[in-house]
């Protein structure tokens, strides 16, 4: 049951990829990787890309829209993609898909930040 | 089919994916569907993650039982904790409600565990505990079960 966390960033934008499981025994490796990578660079906008994630629970949810808690005050962005259909029926369910946009790929992604930026 | 399980574990939080591997394994002769799989292993790895986080504070010593009962294509599972218990748990329950804002928790699992199941229960008391119990029949994946379907 592991977690592997993929990063790279362009401009302004933090892409992450995701594998294997999202839980919260997994959620600390992940909070830790994105701190780390925030904390030493001007990240506006993150794009999770969740399609090669086997599992994702409340934890999952929690971490993303923490990052979207971060990024707002800057007029950022939070966006995911690949979502299950389960995940993406808790994320309409529970009204997050108003704040953090669910997208096709990272494509549409770049072009809603352009938009924005 | 009938047959039941009970199992008992620390409250450590490697134990969320075994008890996701678990109750895969007692239904996997019934073979669901995926999206039944899914369902079933995120409620209890909401309920198991509550126990630890909430029930017992991240205290490891903390002790959380898993009981599951099949009966016909019925599934039955049961999730107790001997913490802190919830004060009021039809506040608990209503979705975005949450005691650890401050833990980037958002007051999602209660909501996720109705809507994934057919019956939903929380019993819990204050320096007792919190037990869960759901319900799900399983339908299995008639997609596949080629000739059926016209
Ligand atoms: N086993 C438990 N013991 C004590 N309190 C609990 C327990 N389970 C839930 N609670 C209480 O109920 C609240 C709501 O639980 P719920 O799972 O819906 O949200 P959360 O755990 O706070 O956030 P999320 O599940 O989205 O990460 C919790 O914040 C906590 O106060
Ligand atoms: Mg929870």
């Amino acid at each position: 049951m592991s977690i592997t966390v993929s990063l790279h960033s362009e401009n302004q934008v933090l892409f992450v990829n995701l594998s294997g499981e999202l839980d919260h025994h997994t959620s600390g490796t992940l909070r830790n990787r994105l701190n780390e990578v925030m904390e030493n660079s001007n990240i506006r906008h993150l794009v999770f890309n969740l399609k090669q994630l086997d599992f994702m629970d409340s934890s999952g949810i929690g971490i993303i829209l923490g990052r979207y808690n971060q990024v707002k005050k800057d007029n950022g962005s939070v966006m995911v993609l690949g979502l299950r259909p389960l995940v993406k029926k808790t994320f309409e369910m529970s009204g997050l898909s108003q704040i953090i946009k669910i997208v096709d790929d990272e494509v549409e992604a770049a072009e809603i930040i352009r938009g924005i930026a | 089919m009938t047959n039941e399980i009970n199992l008992t574990f620390p409250a450590k939080s490697i134990n969320e994916g075994f008890a996701r591997l678990v109750i895969m394994g007692f239904i996997a002769p019934l073979d669901p569907s995926s999206q039944e799989l899914t369902e079933i292993k995120t409620v209890v790895s909401e309920a198991v993650t509550n126990a630890i986080i909430h029930g017992y504070e991240s205290d490891e010593n903390g002790v959380i039982d898993l009981k599951a009962s099949l009966e016909g294509n019925k599934l039955r599972v049961t999730v107790s904790d001997r913490g802190r218990g919830i004060e009021n748990v039809e506040e608990a329950k209503q979705p975005l409600f949450t005691t650890k804002a401050d833990e980037e928790r958002s007051g999602l699992g209660f909501m996720i565990m109705e809507s994934f199941t057919d019956a939903f229960e929380v019993s819990s008391s204050v320096s007792q505990g919190t037990s869960i119990t759901f319900e799900k029949v399983l339908l299995c994946d008639q997609s596949s079960d080629e000739g059926i379907a016209s």
